[in-house]
């Protein structure tokens, strides 16, 4: 006695995600508005936080991997920290650029792996690995050098040269006050941002291995029971998590052009926020990665928004993104309770 | 192996910390017959079964399946797919946030020429999968936007759609009501005959006589014997499988009582809920049994959780012992003397990691209210009351629910509202996945509460045990209640009711 359903239904996970999507349009909106004369309208504000955040993009489109099967991963910003720091220090010692790339994503793929194992095949929680591997990440950060070291150009040239490296766009440039035509520019860092974002986003959509890691999220027990291989699929999301991270570290070391230990501090929190905001549910099995970009924007745009102002003090954009979860989250309950309700 | 069986065990015995779950049981399948496995709650069978999927580690025995040489030792659902047996297990096990579609194919995806998946082709093939068994949903939809029922079908439908030499199928029938069952039982008899070998649990011995070719018996975690169904009529296996023999269908009597000039227990004017129930009156007298007879999905559940505050009525009024009373939620209830078992004990009963204990006193604690907590005897003294009183099977009161079989897993929670002492008791689906002896207790309580002059609102899919039982029966059909049946209930006069005769 079922009633065919003849409409096309939206579940409510693609209503959350317009609702992200609407709230980044409403948001930047009121920038545009607000600070219009002060420049934000145009797009290079659009594109700086896009390079501010390359990095950022690519560690929450890991955390969301990781959130899906309902875990969690703290240790992103401590990670960072230690990446930045070895690719400054290991330059610095002479090593190119290229060799200490490839060192560090083989970092992360391994501190990953250790993770994943710890999480998966011996069922330890989530938070208490991932915060060990927070200490840890930072505690090797200090180990290794604990004054900031920055990255010149006699360092590495290459380095410098991908840093300062301008992409040029065709189109959407101003004239400033000066009568000078100024083309809007990405630095290298987004496009790999970019790049990851749609790798994982085909991972998520189209693949067996991004498939299971919604199984798993939303119910380990019937997962293993339907023959996948739970303990295998937690652990690769773990890897994937701080592989994306080193990813992110590398793009992140390209805006700073630093190691320090403080580096990084409390990016776990902007990854984790990010992803919730784009409908990334804490409890595992409900998001995506288009989600969690808007997430990323968001936040990206509320600091741009307080940058702009100039007179706000700079907890303000903290606050703003405290509203903003608020927010999402009765949002999301709201749906939980109407969905609870239509089952009926 | 004689080349007519398709998977032998012999010798298997299981140890659970402190109980011993099997002992030296065997099992032989054949090509192309439909097995019962039958056993009272706790016998051992959903323990059987998962030892041969690889889900327990069985400490002694061995297993052979047709095409493999020597025995096998499955480690996981997936090894025991990739040996060819494919299961539905007791507890449905799908993911709810995935659409039905996925829900088929996850783990077996078709994919394209890139390695990604075929979206298009599977949910095409999925379409086709539950047209086929007739079952009209959408399977692009989340499967959680769909009943118990229907998940039920696809976690069956999901069984059959791999290639598969033995079909296992853990009390699959429990939450489906007759136009289902049959559904299913066409697919089996088609499965039959291609040749695959298929395992039955239920607890409805109309649908073991129904379906299966032969029977093999479980009594605490013993094999007692295998029989072709001929030489095992229904006295019989009750006898087998409890060890004594019982007329289970004859030692119910209710009383005939007139309750016209009974006082008023219960009494809904116009109540509704939108989308779910539409306006009906409801008045049920103290000391009465009222059935609700109707298809799934027509607003049997519905009703009862309009009353019950677990959905607030939309419209109507609600008198309790003659009082008017306003319901908002489940607790409201509660003080007002109310309780319901709901018919989604997974989602909305058993709470895992708790003991059976804690399970019981729970509903009771909730309406004493937080700060009168019941002292560790008093919970100890009811908890030992009601594991008798429904005889639950458990190690002792402090083991976890989820350690129970589970039938038992049900038996608790038909008790913990028991506990509470409700004036009004609505039951929607006791007995469900509940063995033949307990189902029959179940039913004398009934009416033994009845009889203290308590008053019950009684749903279920089994017409008969609601007419053994219920003084009066209302009709519910597309969420609406079509009529009342009082005097000379009969399964055909309730049937043709809710078919859409007259009522
Ligand atoms: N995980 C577990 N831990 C401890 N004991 C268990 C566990 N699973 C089952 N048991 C015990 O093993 C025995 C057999 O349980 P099983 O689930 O096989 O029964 P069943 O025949 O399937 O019963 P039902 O008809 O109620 O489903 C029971 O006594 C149960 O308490
Ligand atoms: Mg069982």
């Amino acid at each position: 006695m079922d009633k065919a359903k003849t409409k096309k239904q939206y579940n409510s996970n693609t209503i959350l995600l317009f609702i992200t999507i609407a709230l980044f349009i409403v948001l930047y909106a009121g920038g545009c508005v607000a600070y219009g004369s002060k420049g934000f309208t145009h797009f290079q504000t659009f594109l700086n936080i896009l390079i501010t955040n390359a990095g950022l993009i690519c560690v929450t489109c890991g955390m969301t991997c990781v959130m899906l099967t309902g875990g969690i991963d703290i240790s992103v910003g401590a990670l960072i920290a230690m990446d930045c720091m070895l690719l400054a220090v290991g330059m610095k010692n002479g090593m190119g650029a290229v060799p200490m790339i490839i060192i560090i994503l083989l970092i992360g793929a391994v501190f990953g792996i250790f993770q994943g194992f710890l999480v998966g095949y011996l069922e330890i929680q989530p938070f208490i690995v991932s915060m060990a591997g927070m200490f840890f990440c930072r505690g090797m950060t200090a180990v290794i050098c604990t004054d900031q070291v920055s990255i010149t150009q006699e360092i590495s040239p290459t380095f410098y040269a991908w840093a300062n490296a301008k992409i040029v766009l065709p189109f959407g440039g101003y004239t400033n006050n000066k009568g000078k035509y100024m083309a809007p520019y990405v630095r290298p860092a987004v496009i790999v941002a970019l790049l990851v974002l749609v790798v994982i986003f085909i991972l998520l959509r189209y693949t067996k291995f991004g498939r299971s890691l919604y199984a798993v999220g939303g119910s380990e027990q019937s997962a293993a029971m339907m023959g996948l291989n739970v303990k295998m699929i937690k652990m690769k999301a773990y890897m994937l998590s701080s592989f994306l991270c080193s990813i992110g570290g590398i793009c992140y070391c390209l805006n700073t052009m630093a190691g320090s230990v403080s580096q990084a501090t409390g990016l776990e929190m902007d990854a984790i926020s990010s992803a919730v905001i784009g409908g990334t549910l804490l409890t595992g099995g409900v998001g995506n990665v288009i989600g969690s970009f808007f997430g990323v924007l968001i936040n990206g745009t509320i600091s741009s928004i307080v940058k702009t102002n100039g007179k706000l003090a700079s907890s303000w954009p903290n606050i703003l993104t405290a509203m903003l979860l608020f927010i999402f989250i009765v949002i999301q309950s709201i749906f939980a309770a109407i969905r609870e309700r239509k089952k009926a | 192996m004689e080349n007519n069986v398709v998977l032998r065990a012999r010798g298997i015995s299981m140890t659970f910390p402190g109980v011993k779950a099997l002992d030296n049981v065997q099992l032989t399948l054949r090509k192309g017959e439909i097995h019962a496995l039958m056993g009272e709650n706790g016998a051992g069978k959903s323990t059987l079964i998962k030892c041969l999927t690889g889900i327990n580690d069985f400490e002694a025995g061995e297993i052979h399946i047709d095409g493999i040489n020597g025995t096998i030792k499955n480690h996981s659902t997936r090894d025991a797919q990739n040996v060819g047996i494919s299961t539905v297990y007791q507890e449905v096990n799908l993911c709810p946030n995935l659409s039905v579609a996925e829900n088929l194919f996850i783990g077996r995806e078709p994919l394209t020429k890139l390695h990604t998946i075929d979206r298009k082709s599977y949910n095409s093939r999925s379409q086709k999968i539950m047209d086929e068994l007739g079952i009209s949903v959408d399977v692009t939809q989340n499967l959680e936007n769909y009943s118990l029922a229907i998940q039920q079908m696809v976690a069956i439908a999901r069984a059959v759609d791999m290639e598969c030499k033995v079909l296992i199928l853990d009390e699959p029938t429990s939450s489906l009501d007759d136009e289902e069952v049959e559904k299913l039982f066409k697919l089996m008899r088609k499965l039959k005959e291609k040749g695959v070998g298929i395992l039955f649990v239920t607890h409805f011995l109309e649908q073991v006589y129904a379906v299966c070719d032969r029977i093999t018996v479980l009594r605490n975690g013993t094999f007692v014997g295998e029989y072709p169904i001929s030489e095992l009529p229904r006295v019989k296996l009750v006898a087998a499988m409890m060890g004594k023999y019982l007329n289970d269908l004859e030692s119910i009597h209710k009383e005939n009582k007139d309750f016209t000039n009974a006082p008023m227990e219960i009494s809904a004017k116009g109540l509704s809920h939108t989308g779910t129930v539409k306006p009906f009156d409801l008045d049920i007298h103290k000391g009465e049994v009222v059935g609700v007879a109707g298809l799934l999905g027509s607003g049997r559940s519905e009703l009862a959780r309009a009353i019950y505050g677990a959905d607030k009525a939309n419209t109507g009024t609600l008198e309790v012992d003659g009082k008017p009373v306003k319901i908002n939620q489940p607790i409201d209830a509660m003080n007002k003397g109310m309780g319901m078992l709901p018919d989604d004990r997974k989602a909305e009963g058993i709470i895992a990691d708790l003991s059976v204990r804690e399970n019981i006193i729970l509903a009771l604690q909730a309406k004493r209210g937080m700060f009168k907590l019941l002292s560790r005897a008093k919970q100890e003294e009811i908890a030992d009351r009601y594991i008798d009183l429904v005889q639950i099977k458990t190690a002792s009161r402090e083991t976890l629910i989820k350690q129970l079989s589970g039938g038992n897993q049900q038996k608790v929670i038909l008790a913990r509202w028991l506990a509470t002492d409700p004036d009004f008791l609505i039951l929607d689906e006791p007995t469900r996945g509940i063995d033949i002896g307990t189902k029959s207790e179940i039913q004398k309580l009934i009416i033994k509460l009845a009889g203290e002059g308590k008053s019950v609102l009684f749903i279920s899919s089994e017409i008969e045990e609601m007419l053994r039982t219920s003084n009066r029966m209302i009709i519910m059909r597309d969420g609406e209640k079509v009529g009342e049946l009082d005097r000379e209930l009969s399964q055909e006069g309730v049937m043709h009711a809710i078919a859409g005769g007259e009522g």
